[in-house]
């Protein structure tokens, strides 16, 4: 209960209210943020803890610049998330990993800086032949277990969610990463075969007929005749286009070699392995571009096989795969609004 | 009569020239070769990288395409595309040489066959023609290698580009040409000169020591590659398995794994990494037994927790054998087996804190003294500890999926191996040159190397945390523009490095030139074990009496 309180305030944002608690605020947000949170009858303890978190969100920042869907320049943070799945990666991550990580660095540095200055030659001439305690002894050992099992905790949850896809029932963590889920998830009503070839992607709506196509990387002088606004080696002649809020469900393949299928802000990644059907699923809730590039060595052109999601509202989606089933992908195209 | 009989021994045991290395029986000379063979395999792999560091510099293909139609007569588009094929072949071959040419046999080949006999109070190794064939077998292994960059891989290009690991179909169908079948038959020649050097070790630590030297009183490094070479009796066998299996579907017709007959490409990597997870044990192990050392010489203490720190290891040997499939979170696991090796993977961050714990605890309290050696060992100390932590956030199958194969693993593991492991190994090449040549080098200049390297591979490997979370895959020869920032510091960190590795070969020119005298024990008192006790370089055959332990 105390714990679901910490994280709520780690809501994952909302298209509605705009909130980004997830982003990089070079003027501080998160810390107002937390100082106008409506929770103030909590005690100290959550306050500070919750103010924790916010500041590491702030600390170790998704991206450097507002650009969702691709990295940032001198991005030194996980991508922004569009789904409750990178939700709670980041939280995971940038709530709790770094933390832990990063006081243990401070610690074992602390203390060798200590060491070195306390027991050099010249500060401690005679040495101590001291080469047991039982008692520190047990503390290093038990101490590590300690923290593993609270990284594990949380661990296991976002991991659950990553592994099942939604059935309309099952809630999902999203932020909220000690609870016991929270978030909702529709069962999915879009199933995506993607299929990795050497050297590009190859997507099928499985539930339309006849609406499959192959998507390869534009080259240089393709993207700034066709796509100039698109960035570099990310951009596609035919984007993966899907509808927002909408629990899609990816079965992934090669036909090759292995591949895998990747979308940083939609916190999935899987394989694609001939013979085999994989499954991963997303939920995105805002509409865009999002890339993802091919994260398995799969030969020549492994950097030149991207993936391009656009992701595009209930209705431009209804009429646009109509299109596809009529026209073909190529004709398609015309009836998504350009991308600015 | 006795004398006879010693001189006749003597000109028996003391070929010269050539022979005294090619005919080498003596665990000295043999790992006196085995160091100079990791020297050059490692400016080699080194070289490598900085072609990779160079294309990586900038966004855009810069430099492979010119490589390969200097080397491989390219031109034009081809030239393009031989140039990427090159780069994979490139991180192929960079790793391969550095796990298989550099560090294992440094630290094993190397360190294991000087010290560890003596640490023992040994004569020599127990099979010492069995040890020459060891070593000898690795040339030829890494000709191979080299000669595969020559051949036709993929279709149309040279080289073997599938990666260090290998994994089918890339491996099988994915690369036809002769180029990989010369890669798997290096490995099988490098894995046959580890099973029997393993053999070996084994056989040398269990029946050798000398009287009173119990398994609980033998020195940490000995202890080290002890289960070092446990791990690579042991998972070797399954390495050399699977890669029959893919020369067999490569050349025979079977189809282990290809989904098409029945076999699966998965398999492969569950067998991969049954050997590659212990792999990486080994390659840190030695260097943890040398670190101890270092620690408790220049601290002038005892190791604190030695008992500990012996079943750290063990412990750390053991339950790498149960945490292989942590590489392989994202190739479609079920989510109950995510979740055993998530937690089976957790578990190896407690031995390893106690190793690091007890050598904070051993120069807790001493009279420490920064020492060329010490300098590596703090420095191995802070890079593995990071190193370290990285692991523990990509054990974790949830955050794992947005790291794996990501630059934030080779961040990981360059900062185990390459930060980790070669400080091991410049630690102990400080700590025993006096020893095993008999003269000492300027501290002054290896001081010098040991900071260039120290910033230069911090900044090589630092900033690809960022790139890695910032989603760039691994083993990309191009990049989106906005990682090229932190690919330009790392780059630089590179040339930072290749200053150190010059002031490296600078220090052992000088010590070289100079031939200062070291005496028996440079290192004063804190040094006890049984190498200190011989001349330097020790006597061609040391032991002939032997010393008995109390």
């Amino acid at each position: 209960m105390c714990l679901e309180k910490i994280n709520t305030r780690f809501a994952p944002r909302d298209s509605t209210s705009g909130g980004k608690p997830l982003q990089w605020y070079p003027k501080g947000e998160p810390v107002s943020r937390n100082t106008t949170s409506p929770n103030t009858g909590h005690n100290a303890m959550l306050s500070i803890a919750t103010g924790l978190l916010a500041f590491t969100a702030a600390l170790f920042p998704s991206a450097a610049l507002t650009q969702e869907g691709q990295p940032a320049d001198r991005q030194i943070g996980l991508q922004d998330s569009v789904t409750p799945i990178m939700d709670s990666i980041i939280v995971f991550h940038n709530g709790i990993l770094m933390w832990i990580i990063s006081a243990i660095v401070l610690f074992v540095t602390l203390l060798m800086i200590y060491i070195m200055f306390r027991y050099n030659a010249r500060a401690n001439p005679t040495p101590s032949k001291t080469t047991h305690n039982v008692a520190i002894e047990i503390l290093w050992t038990v101490a590590p277990i300690v923290i593993l099992i609270v990284i594990a905790v949380p661990s296991f949850g976002v991991l659950a969610d990553q592994e099942t896809i939604p059935d309309g029932e099952r809630k999902y963590l999203g932020a909220n990463i000690f609870s016991f889920g929270d978030v909702e998830m529709p069962a999915p009503e879009l199933t995506i075969k993607a299929t990795g070839v050497q050297w590009n992607w190859e997507y099928d709506y499985v539930d339309y007929d006849g609406a499959d196509y192959s998507s390869f990387m534009l080259n240089d002088e393709e993207r700034l005749a066709e796509k100039p606004s698109e960035p570099r080696l990310l951009a596609t002649d035919f984007d993966l286009v899907i509808p927002v809020d909408t629990t899609v469900r990816v079965q992934v393949t090669a036909t090759d070699v292995i591949h895998a299928f990747a979308v940083p802000s939609f916190g999935i990644k899987i394989d694609a392995v001939p013979g085999r059907l994989n499954e991963t699923w997303f939920n995105a809730r805002k509409t865009g571009m999002f890339y993802g590039q091919c994260s398995e060595l799969c030969g020549k052109d492994h950097a030149f096989m991207p993936i391009s999601v656009r992701v595009v509202s209930k209705e431009e989606f209804a009429t646009w795969i109509e299109a596809v089933q009529a026209n073909g992908v190529a004709e398609a195209a015309s009836v998504l609004s350009p991308i600015i | 009569m006795s004398e006879a009989t010693s001189a006749n021994h003597d000109s028996h045991a003391n070929p010269t020239g050539w022979r005294r290395y090619v005919y080498s029986t003596n665990h000295k000379d043999i790992g006196t070769m085995y160091l100079v063979f990791a020297i050059i395999t490692g400016i080699i792999g080194g070289a490598l990288s900085g072609f990779m560091r160079w294309e990586l510099a900038e966004p855009g293909i810069q430099i492979f395409h010119g490589l390969a139609s200097m080397v491989y007569g390219f031109e034009g588009d081809a030239a393009i595309d031989g140039g990427k094929q090159m780069f994979n072949v490139f991180t192929t071959a960079h790793g391969l040489i550095m796990v298989f040419f550099m560090v294992m046999p440094a630290l094993i080949g190397g360190f294991g066959n000087w010290f560890v006999p003596i640490m023992i109070g040994a004569p020599d190794m127990a099979f010492p023609r069995m040890n020459n064939i060891s070593f000898w077998l690795l040339p030829f292994a890494f000709a191979l290698l080299l000669m595969s960059l020559f051949f036709e891989g993929a279709p149309g290009a040279y080289g073997a580009g599938v990666g260090w690991t290998v994994y089918a179909p890339l491996s099988t169908t994915g690369s036809p040409g002769p180029a990989v079948d010369f890669a798997i038959l290096s490995l099988h020649l490098a894995g046959a000169s580890s099973i029997l050097g393993a053999i070996n070790f084994i056989t040398t630590i269990f029946n050798m020591r000398a009287p009173g030297m119990t398994m609980h009183k033998m020195p940490l490094f000995p202890w080290s590659i002890l289960v070092t070479v446990f791990l690579l009796l042991l998972s070797l066998p399954v390495l050399a398995g699977a890669i029959t299996m893919l020369l067999t579907d490569r050349n025979f017709g079977t189809t282990f794994f290809s989904p098409e007959g029945g076999g699966d490409p998965i398999l492969y990597q569950h067998l991969f990494w049954f050997f590659g997870h212990p792999e990486v044990y080994v390659l840190i192990l030695p260097a943890f037994g040398i670190v101890s050392h270092i620690v408790s010489t220049f601290s002038k203490k005892p190791i604190f927790g030695y008992l500990g720190m012996v079943y750290a290891m063990i412990a750390i040997g053991f339950v790498g054998f149960v945490v292989w499939a942590h590489h392989m979170y994202t190739t479609g696991l079920s989510l109950d087996v995510q979740r055993y090796f998530v937690a089976a993977t957790m578990v190896i961050a407690v031995p390893t804190g106690v190793k690091i714990f007890s050598w904070l605890a051993t120069m807790w309290g001493g009279s420490i003294t920064f020492r060329t050696p010490m300098l590596w060992a703090l420095g191995f100390i802070f890079l593995f500890t990071i190193g370290g932590v990285t692991g523990v956030v990509l054990a974790n199958a949830g955050a794992d999926r947005a790291l794996h194969d990501t630059y934030y693993v080779v961040a990981h593991f360059h900062y185990t191996m390459s930060l980790g492991a070669t400080f091991g190994v410049f630690a102990g090449w400080y700590y025993w040159y006096p020893k095993m040549f008999g003269h000492m080098y300027s501290e002054f200049w290896a001081n010098i190397h040991f900071w260039l390297m120290f910033v230069g591979v911090n900044t090589i490997f630092f900033p690809q945390h960022f790139l890695g979370l910032a989603g760039m895959p691994r083993r990309y020869i191009d990049y989106p523009d906005a990682y090229a920032f932190w690919n330009n510091v790392s780059s630089i960190g590179y040339l930072i490095t290749l200053v150190g590795v010059v002031a490296f070969l600078w220090v052992m020119l000088e010590a070289w030139m100079k031939k200062r005298v070291a005496g028996d024990n440079p290192w004063g008192e804190g040094a006890t074990t049984l190498e200190w006790t011989l001349s330097s370089p020790p006597p061609f055959h040391q032991f002939e009496t032997l010393p008995r332990i109390k």
